[in-house]
């Protein structure tokens, strides 16, 4: 056997599942696709001693229009955002983003609750809940909260959740925008990025009217760069705008060195990203 | 602690008492059930040996735990074809060298039984990116990617 011993449960209500979670004493651990936790698991790098299974709870499962947000259920499969009419047509980047997450198998069972809960600082789900501001819907024995994407991730694969929280579903915010891309560099197709970038905006009336932009591989978790965004809109969009851009992005990260990639490759990686995202961006006509 | 699961494998019913929640799917299938069709590599997902169709969609057996299999519907290899009566994939794979020592081959016809099934695969890159998430240290791919190519052609002209 590989992992070490664990007590099974499989609740089916979630007020059942933080109970569970509560009586572990810290020694409990979520169990949902399971394509981040049975690594560690295999390796018995995690020993939990309980193990609360949420894959029977087919209402946490779900991807729908409320208002102006489009809102995930923690259980929905990477596949099933992957496959969403909803989800392309609403939250285009995120679609575009979905695809380079891991491989079909592991996107056939990995869920959107685990992967941001996982938190990973190379991980495309966790950078577009900060990418759209996203919020969690989180369960615990005090009843239900709400946490803004930038309050959920502390540090690399570092949540801000208590041992007995319970992700339940997020909501993301439709943008009314009129041009985005998303960039991606990793060595292989469906590996953890090097870098990335998401860039959406809507055209103003000199310029650019509103923007929005996310990168991620470049620090211990995914950024949201708001000084660029602002900057964007008060600059002129010429020629020139791709590579300003570029500048801006870059300055504004220092990423580390690992063994998959230099800090200095990394950061020009992101900046030839970034120049080719704002060329997407501006030649959709607006 | 210990739990009974009943699951399919391959189309028969398997209700197996004693089972240890620690215990991966890919033992169960090998270890419990003799079905060593299905191979292990690396154990963390990475090389995609170990992949099955759990409800018609290809999984990691070693990232799914046995009791989580319960009340599904199960496919390994040895489900595909038999010696005398190849599928179409397999057929492919033999016509076009897809294998060489065959170690990954069983995930191999797995994700591309997945991919068969559910995916248009229009072009190469559709079924290179599908195959990913699997390792060949032996072949270099291009036999494998033609493999499904032709079995996706013949799999169109027969419906
Ligand atoms: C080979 C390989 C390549 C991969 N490549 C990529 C990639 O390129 N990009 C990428 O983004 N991901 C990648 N992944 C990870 C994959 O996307 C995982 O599915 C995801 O990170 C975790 O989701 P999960 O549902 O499998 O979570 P689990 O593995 O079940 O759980 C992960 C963690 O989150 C906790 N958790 C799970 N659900 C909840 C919840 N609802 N509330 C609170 N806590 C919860 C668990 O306790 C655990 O600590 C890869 C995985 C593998 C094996
Ligand atoms: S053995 Fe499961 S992916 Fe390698
Ligand atoms: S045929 Fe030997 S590993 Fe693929």
């Amino acid at each position: 056997m590989k992992p070490a011993r664990f007590e099974y449960i499989p609740p089916t209500t979630l007020e059942a599942a933080v109970a569970a979670l509560a009586a572990a004493n810290g020694e409990g651990k979520i169990l949902a696709g399971g394509q981040s936790l049975l690594p560690l698991l295999n390796f018995r790098m995690a020993r939990p001693a309980v193990l609360v299974d949420l894959n029977g709870m087919k209402e946490l499962s779900f991807i729908e229009l409320r208002g102006e947000n489009v809102a995930i259920g923690a259980l929905t499969r990477h596949r099933e955002i992957e496959h969403s009419p909803l989800i392309a047509s609403r939250l285009p980047v995120m679609s575009a983003a979905i695809r380079h997450v891991a491989h079909l198998a592991i996107r056939n069972r990995g869920t959107i609750g685990g992967s941001l809960s996982h938190a990973d600082p190379a991980a495309e789900l966790p950078m577009m809940a900060m990418f759209y501001g996203a919020s969690l819907t989180v369960q615990g024995p005090a009843g239900r909260r709400t946490i803004a994407a930038k309050d959920f991730f502390v540090d690399a694969l570092t949540n801000c959740l208590e041992p007995e929280d319970i992700v339940v579903e997020i909501e993301f915010p439709i943008l009314q925008h009129d041009g985005w891309a998303f960039e991606e560099v990793a060595r292989r197709f469906g590996d953890f990025a090097l870098a990335s970038i998401a860039v959406s905006i809507r055209r103003g009336q000199f310029g650019v009217g509103e923007a929005r932009v996310a990168v991620m591989g470049v620090a211990d978790t995914p950024l949201r760069l708001e000084h660029v965004e602002q900057r964007l809109c008060e600059i002129a969009v010429d020629g020139r705008t791709p590579d300003r851009f570029a500048e801006m992005v870059t300055s504004s990260v220092s990423p580390n060195s690992d063994v998959h990639a230099s800090a200095e490759y990394r950061k020009h990686l992101l900046g030839e990203l970034a120049k080719r995202a704002m060329q997407t961006v501006l030649a959709v006509k607006g | 602690m210990t739990i009974n699961v009943s699951v399919m494998v391959n189309g028969t019913r398997h209700d197996v008492s004693d089972v240890e929640p620690r215990l991966l799917l890919s033992d169960f299938l090998r270890d419990t059930l003799g079905l060593t069709g299905t191979h292990v590599g690396c154990e963390h997902g990475v090389c995609g040996a170990c992949t099955v169709l759990m409800d018609g969609h290809s999984i990691r057996s070693c990232l799914t735990l046995a009791v989580q299999a319960a009340g599904a519907e199960i496919t390994t290899v040895e489900g595909l074809g038999t010696p005398e009566a190849l599928n179409v994939l397999q057929t492919q794979f033999r016509e076009h060298h897809g294998l060489q020592c065959g170690f990954c081959t069983p995930g191999m016809l797995m994700t591309g039984e997945d991919l068969l099934r559910n995916y248009p695969l229009a072009t190469d890159e559709e079924i290179r990116e599908g195959l990913s998430g699997n390792l060949c240290r032996c072949t270099g791919y291009q036999n494998i990617v033609a493999a499904i190519r032709s079995a996706a052609a013949l799999r169109r002209e027969n419906v």
